[in-house]
């Protein structure tokens, strides 16, 4: 390396120095609550998912129609024009099957993330969920999927208020 | 427009370890003050410094900048941290550049630091919060979805293998090997480790992607005059650039890395380089997963869409081949304290231009290199373009 540097710095500690307390280290939590906002478009959102009902927003200007539905078209800077209702049905984009959850425990059976081109959107427009009714293994990149929902009165108006989407035969 | 030409002086890093003993701070300041000492500058000759560092969830301080700031050296100096995620590291360089190319200053001191570990037992749970928390928190996601979702995708647009994949982490944990601050080298690992590791989130396997680490790096900028002054061997800022796509990520092409083109346009642009795959000699682009070495070696225009793995298993991109990528070992490698290990690819750069980088030397007296990182949620590219 650089002719004037002989040796690096910084001192490697094990995980088990840690937890057995062979080095001193402080711990502490750091608990927040909030409460957010869900703004005008993804109001819009919710409010529909609390329906059955998937939204998009639509630019005239840029021939576009995206989801989530937003106030602003990224490519024209202009308002969007209109909320539409999109279909509750896709093809699924890509996934993944992962068997690590998000505060890194270990799971048998896969999670199966994935992001879901909604019928209705302009192309390679879809948002992340997961899939369900499904074996892992069987889950193809292309495949044709429906959301699957929450009945009525469990619906708060939220993502969750689709359980999953899963495999669907029917066209568009 | 009329920039001053900027130069790379001097550089320095730490080990880069899964946990370090000493804080940030003075990670920091060991970093800098390497970086000071290999050009025989101290700290009175910096004009303003420049602070990379990652989230702040990761350290559970609020205005890290601050916290850092007398480890980076910042005291009673103009002193600004930046962030654009995963990019930082090759984004802070830039901000040092253009505190020098204005005239603004003549020398600048730019750190990048991480410290992983503080985020306990695993820094995973911080990257809860960079996904939208109205419309996607609710899914319990975590960080190795986005990238096993991009991966899924780039491998099926152009049939790409995990094997074919599995070869970039292969060549970069054997290229840290040669690297003294490496966490993960390894000089025996072969592709069926990587395929044979436990599976994370399918198509990602352990061994795809970099460790979680602790670590800092620094380095001195100066204006031309001041330069020329200081060493016989100044490696030139020759051009830079930065770009941001939606950050709707679900609603752009996973396949290609469109924002990194943009970015890597408006540095070749700035450094008049018509002929990219000619005229670049030595490239280290962002690996925090091995696929992404291949799908930035495309943004970068330096491969054709989907070709870049046929370029790792031709050899072309071993240290020796014919363009040299993550010779030092990369994140993949050398380890991933995100701020850093961005700056790290700087610092590679300089030394390998400089003929200084010892067993991970790539021959053939190098005149020009690239680094790129990448970050924010999959949309920010972030180029230098160096050369002597
Ligand atoms: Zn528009």
């Amino acid at each position: 390396m650089s002719d004037k540097i002989s040796t690096y710095p910084g001192t490697s500690l094990s995980e088990k120095e840690i937890r057995d307390g062979k080095v001193l280290s402080i711990q502490d939590q750091m608990p927040g609550k909030f409460s957010w906002d869900t703004g005008i478009a993804i109001g819009k959102y919710l409010a529909g998912l609390k329906d059955g009902v998937i939204f998009g927003s639509y630019c005239a200007t840029c021939r576009r129609t995206v989801v989530p539905p937003r106030t602003i078209c990224e490519w024209c800077f202009q308002p969007m024009d209109r909320y539409i209702p999109l279909e509750d049905t896709g093809i699924v984009n890509t996934f993944s099957l992962c068997y690590v959850t998000w505060d890194v425990r270990r799971i048998k059976e896969p999670e199966t993330p994935a992001v879901i081109e909604i019928d209705g959107a302009s192309s390679l427009h879809g948002i992340m969920h997961k899939l369900g009714e499904v074996e892992p293994q069987e889950i193809k990149i292309g495949m044709r999927v429906k959301a699957v929902w929450k009945s009525a009165e469990m619906r708060q108006g939220a993502i969750t208020d689709i359980l999953y989407f899963k495999p669907h035969e029917g066209s568009h | 427009m009329s920039m001053r030409k900027v130069a790379v002086v001097g550089a320095g890093m730490t080990k880069f370890v899964r946990r370090a003993l000493e804080t940030g701070k003075e990670l920091s300041w060991q970093a800098s003050s390497m970086a000071l000492q290999s050009c025989e500058m101290t700290m009175d000759d910096v004009e303003a410094v420049c602070l990379g560092t990652a989230p702040d969830a990761f350290d559970g301080v609020h205005m890290n900048g601050e916290y850092l700031s007398d480890g980076a050296g910042a005291w009673r100096k103009p002193y600004m941290r930046s962030y654009v995620g995963g990019g930082t590291g090759v984004f802070v360089p830039i901000q040092g550049w253009y505190h020098v190319a204005s005239g603004l200053f003549d020398v600048v001191l730019v750190v990048a630091e991480e410290k992983m570990s503080s985020y306990y037992p695993h820094a995973q749970g911080a990257f809860l919060t960079i996904f939208d928390h109205t419309t996607e928190r609710a899914l319990k996601p975590n960080l190795l979805w986005i990238f096993a979702l991009e991966m899924n995708r780039y491998m099926q647009t152009y049939g790409i293998s995990k094997e074919d994949i599995a070869q970039v982490a292969v060549k970069n944990k054997r290229n840290a090997a040669d690297h003294p601050s490496a966490l993960l080298g390894d000089p025996n690992i072969t592709v069926e480790d990587v395929l044979n590791s436990e599976v994370l989130a399918w198509p990602v396997n352990r061994l795809d992607v970099s460790p979680v680490s602790d670590g800092a790096v620094a380095i001195v900028l100066a204006a031309e005059h001041v330069a020329k002054r200081i060493t016989d061997k100044p490696v030139w800022i020759e051009g830079v650039g930065w770009n941001l796509d939606t950050a709707y990520w679900t609603n752009r092409d996973l396949a290609y890395p469109r924002y990194v083109e943009y970015a890597a346009r408006m540095a070749y642009d700035m450094a008049g380089i018509k002929e990219p795959r000619k005229q670049i000699n030595i490239v280290e682009p962002y690996d925090p997963f091995d696929y992404k070495e291949l799908h930035h070696m495309e943004g970068l225009l330096l491969a054709d869409r989907g070709e870049a793995p046929q370029m790792v298993a031709d050899g072309v991109t071993q240290r020796d081949g014919d363009m040299p990528v993550c010779p030092s070992g990369g994140l993949l490698g050398v380890g991933n304290p995100i701020a850093a290990a961005g700056l790290m690819k700087i610092a590679e750069l300089f030394w390998q231009l400089r003929g200084e980088a010892g067993n991970r030397q790539v021959p053939g007296q190098p005149t020009r290199g690239l680094a790129q990182a990448w970050g924010d949620l999959m949309q920010v590219g972030t180029v230098v373009i160096m050369g002597r």
